[in-house]
This record gives structure tokens, C-alpha cells and sequence, in this order.
């Protein structure tokens, strides 16, 4: 099956390392993203505090193009691997099916675009793709060099599960634990999952909106990452991605105890399991990756 | 540091509120009805589930999950109180509502539904609508940075939003911080290069169909002295007082 992608702004700039493992990912295990024909803007939090309607718009703008250039009446799916682009993508889907009046003005204001929105695409993250609909059978078939044992603290961040939790639970998700351990990974238990980054704080990609209290939300998660003792942090979210790795520097100074710790992609290390080569999963592009030694990659049978 | 949760106790916010000249308790510390806003509440119940604030029980679940109720002057319960109250000057000045990163914990562990991280949501359009956001305070900042990237191109270019924002609120910062830039841009994950979408007329038709307020609203938040205009005046359709 085929799947519509919206890259959002992030990937195409801060975390291009997500789309590439993620593309690499998708095109090794035989499954097709098709990038979204001139997406826009899914809204983000921050248009949200401006004008909820516009905000809509932009989010239902998206989810229209997915129905025009699927070309048939199948449902689509528009996969959105940034946590913000899928919350906004899935909120404004929810809206517009369930409340009648903000329905009837985004209706029109995609007319005065040329667009129609019938409720047939969905947003979905490619977490619940691989998981759900490829299924975790198929990738363990796929997998070439197990991770062996590589102890993973597996992030969701706040925006994969909440306001609205379609494929895990809301308060403590499993889905890239088990996909973790399918690829020979090691998850770590670790209380802090769901727990927001604080990328609002930091910015994201820019940085010091209340600096203060984004670098101790980073030091907590960090910190419980490595007393856990975690090799890697793992996130589904570029913005968690960016925020987690860029400040580690700030908040040991800050704080006076080191939490240096490698934070990739749950994509990147899908790949290195599938056996990718690590300039296809964007591990260059990383300010700091530092593994354990991998075992080599098994010919044959080894689990 | 953490701040100490005992400074967030009603009388120091009380007596913040009266040290910042705003006297919603009366020059007694006597709060008086006359100076609640029973409209306040009304215009948040309109969004989505907002009539769900009359609910709350004040267990103060949002505020003991709120990952950053300790960088706020008011907690999310405290705030949420004040609203459905009629507390309308003092909440929109809150800064609580700008450091809420909304990350939907509140939401989601209330035990009422009550749609906190929305009711922020309107809080803060109602803020940015009425000029009482505080101005160097990045978030709104961001915000409206943000809005006038993607109403014009379609797209948000990360570095040149990051640039504009330093410029507005930590120019200082700018140079403290070019490391991070330069160490971004060498592995090829920062670029100045405009990203935008090909149809951006069409686009701009269809924000304009779908626009809330006219568009002279949101820009008036421009002018310096808010707190020394009749409060709230230009917002039409409020409630009675």
C-alpha cells in the first residue's frame, strides 16, 4: 500500500536526518511515501494562539490535497512523522467531523481555495504504521544486524498520545518498546515517556522562549534516561529530537552534572537493524552519536 | 533552581498583584464583586467543551501534572479558578499562559474533561487580540512571527523565524548562540534558503474566507501602553459587567 506524507517544516530543515532514515526505512521494507503535492504549514501550536479558525484551514488545506492527489474514493492515509504536524492533522480532522459549525466555515474557506475536504484522509505517524499496519513480523524478517541488546529509553513525548491516543495507551505507549525489542534493542523502563521536552521553552529549533525552564525539563529527562542506564534516547518527534540533543552542553553547565546521551530517531535505529548504511539514516548529520560496538551483522539464523 | 512552591501561595499573589499597581482586591485587599467580569467566563465556555469549566472541583490534578506550573505565576488550577471567577485583567496578563508549552498532560488527567490546554488557547488569542501579552516575552512573540510566515509563504523557514525571534526579544543572545547555528548549518540541518508552497494566492483566499476577527485586531496589540487603556474596551460582544 501507498501512503501520502507530510514531511512538515521540521523535517525539511532542523531533523532532514528523520526524513532520510525515514524514507530509507519505508523503502527498504517495500513500502511507498509519496510526498505530499505543495503542503503547507499544518499550523503548529503557535497559530493556534493567534486564530483557531485560520488555524484549521491550514491543517484541513493538507488533508484536502491528500484526498485530490489520491485520485480515487479510498480512504487515505497522510502520514506526518513530526508529533506536532500529526496532533494538528488529527485534531483538525476530529474537529471537522465532530463540530458542525467550524466545519461549515473551513468548508468555505476551501471552496474560496478550489479544495473540497470529504473526511476521507487521515493523519497517521509512521510509529503506528510500522507497528500496526507492517506489522512487527515483518520487520523482525527484515532485520540483517540486530541491535544487540542496545538499552533504548523509547520517548513519545506529549503530542503521540495526547489530546487524542488512537494507537497506544495514553499514559504509558508500547509501541516503540516493542518495536525496540523486535530489532534486537533493549528497552529500559523509565517512568518519564510521556513527559513533555519542553521544546516550546527552548524553541525547538529557536531557542529561548523561557530558557530557564526548558533546560531543567531537559535535564529531567535526561538524567532519568542515563540512571536508567540507557545507551540512546529515542524519539518520534523532531522537535523533541532537536531540543533533547542541542542543549546537553547548556544544562551540564547549567546544572553542574553531565547528561551528554545520544538522542536519534526510533527511525535511525530501525535502519542500522535493517542494515542501512549511516549516511542514509542521517547519522552524520547528528551532533553527537556514540553507540556502544554493535555486534556485527549475523549471517543467518542468530535472533 | 527551582522556585520554592511556597512563593506561589494566593497572599504572595495577591501581593504581587497589588506591588504590580493592578488592584483586582481593592485598595483594602478586599476583592469586590463589582470588579469581576461575568462575561469572562461565558466567552471561554463558548469553545468546545469550555462550559465544562463550570465543573471543576478545584482538585488541582492540572497543577500537580503541569510540568511547568513552577515557572508560573499562577498554577493551572489557580488560573482556571480565576476565569470561571471573572478575574478577566489579571488572568490575560498572567505569564501562565504563555509558559504553558501545551502539552496536553492537564487535558488529560482532569478528572471534570474540562479542555484545559484549549481554555489556554483561548486565554492566549484573547491576550494577543487585546494587547496584553507581554512584549518581550518570547512566546507571543513567536507566535505572531510564525503566523505572518506561514499566511505569507505557506511554509515556516525555521532559521529565518529563529533569526527574527532573537532579533525581537535576545538580541544579546544572538551572538552567545551563533555556535549552534554554525554547528547546525556545517551538517547541512539549517538554511536560509525561503521554503513556500507554489499556490500561496490561493492559499491566502482561503485564510481570508476562514479569518476569525478582522485582520486590524491582531495587529493593534502594537501599542506600548496597554495597561493604561480602559481595559478591554475594543472587544465587542463581551458581557455584561
Amino acid at each position: 500500500m501507498r501512503y501520502a506524507y507530510f514531511p512538515g517544516c521540521s523535517l525539511k530543515g532542523s531533523s532532514k536526518a528523520y526524513e532520510e532514515s525515514l524514507l530509507a526505512v519505508f523503502d527498504t521494507l517495500g513500502e511507498g511515501l509519496d510526498e505530499l503535492d505543495d503542503w503547507n504549514c499544518c499550523g503548529a501550536t503557535a497559530y493556534f494562539a493567534i486564530d483557531e479558525a485560520k488555524a484549521y484551514a491550514l491543517a484541513a488545506r493538507n488533508l484536502a490535497l491528500a484526498e485530490d492527489q489520491a485520485g480515487n474514493d479510498a480512504p487515505v492515509d497522510l502520514v506526518a512523522p513530526c508529533a506536532g504536524c500529526y496532533m494538528m492533522l488529527l485534531k483538525a480532522e476530529r474537529r471537522l467531523s465532530e463540530q458542525q459549525s467550524i466545519r461549515g466555515r473551513i468548508d468555505g474557506a476551501l471552496q474560496a481555495g478550489g479544495l473540497s475536504y470529504r473526511g476521507r484522509a487521515r493523519a497517521r505517524h509512521p510509529l503506528d504504521v510500522l507497528v500496526n499496519d507492517i506489522g512487527l513480523e515483518r520487520i523482525a524478517d527484515a532485520v540483517t544486524r540486530p541491535l544487540g541488546g542496545l538499552r533504548v529509553a523509547c520517548y513519545y513525548g506529549c503530542l503521540l498520545v495526547r489530546p487524542h491516543a488512537t494507537f497506544d495507551d495514553q499514559y504509558s505507549p508500547t509501541s516503540m518498546d516493542r518495536l525496540m525489542r523486535t530489532i534486537g534493542a533493549e528497552p529500559v523502563d523509565w517512568p518519564l515517556k510521556v513527559r513533555c521536552c519542553g521544546g516550546s521553552c527552548c524553541g525547538g529549533p529557536l531557542v529561548g522562549t523561557i530558557r530557564e525552564a526548558g533546560l531543567r525539563l531537559i535535564h529531567d529527562l535526561l538524567k532519568e534516561a542515563k540512571s536508567r542506564g540507557a545507551d540512546v534516547l529515542a524519539t518520534a518527534c523532531p522537535l523533541c529530537q532537536f531540543n533533547l540533543e542541542c542543549f546537553q552542553e547548556r544544562v551540564t553547565r547549567e546544572f553542574g552534572e553531565p547528561v551528554e546521551l545520544t538522542v536519534g530517531f526510533f527511525t535511525q535505529l530501525l535502519g542500522l537493524a535493517l542494515g542501512l548504511d549511516e549516511r542514509r539514516l542521517g547519522i552524520h548529520r547528528m551532533l553527537r552519536w556514540r553507540l556502544p560496538e554493535l555486534e556485527p551483522a549475523a549471517a543467518g539464523g542468530a535472533p | 533552581m527551582t522556585p520554592d512552591p511556597a512563593h506561589r501561595s494566593e497572599v504572595s499573589a495577591d501581593v504581587r498583584a497589588r506591588r504590580g499597581g493592578r488592584r483586582p482586591y481593592g485598595l483594602r485587599g478586599v476583592l469586590q464583586e463589582s470588579r469581576l467580569d461575568p462575561g469572562f467566563a461565558a466567552e471561554i465556555a463558548t469553545i468546545p467543551g469550555g462550559d465544562r469549566l463550570r465543573e471543576c472541583i478545584e482538585c488541582g490534578a492540572c497543577s500537580a501534572v503541569c510540568p511547568l506550573s513552577a515557572y508560573m505565576d499562577h498554577t493551572p488550577r489557580r488560573l482556571m479558578a480565576m476565569t470561571q471567577a471573572g478575574l478577566r485583567d489579571e488572568v490575560l496578563r498572567s505569564t501562565s499562559i504563555w509558559v504553558c508549552a501545551s502539552c496536553y498532560a492537564c487535558t488529560a488527567v482532569c478528572p471534570k474533561q474540562i479542555p484545559i490546554t484549549e481554555v489556554m488557547y483561548a486565554l492566549k488569542r484573547m491576550a494577543v487580540r487585546e494587547g496584553t501579552f507581554p512584549k518581550r516575552f518570547a512566546t507571543p512573540v513567536l507566535a505572531r512571527e510564525f503566523v505572518g510566515s506561514v499566511d505569507r509563504w505557506g511554509r515556516n523557514t525555521e532559521s529565518r523565524l529563529a533569526a527574527s525571534l532573537y532579533l525581537k526579544t535576545h538580541p544579546g543572545l544572538l551572538l552567545k548562540d551563533g555556535w549552534l547555528a554554525q554547528r547546525l548549518m556545517r551538517r547541512g540541518r539549517m538554511s536560509l534558503v525561503r521554503e513556500s508552497i507554489r499556490q500561496r494566492a490561493k492559499l491566502g483566499r482561503m485564510l481570508r474566507a476562514a479569518e476569525t476577527s478582522p485582520p486590524r485586531a491582531v495587529v493593534s496589540s502594537a501599542s506600548p501602553s496597554s495597561s493604561s487603556r480602559p481595559r478591554a474596551s475594543a472587544i465587542s460582544g463581551e458581557g455584561p459587567r
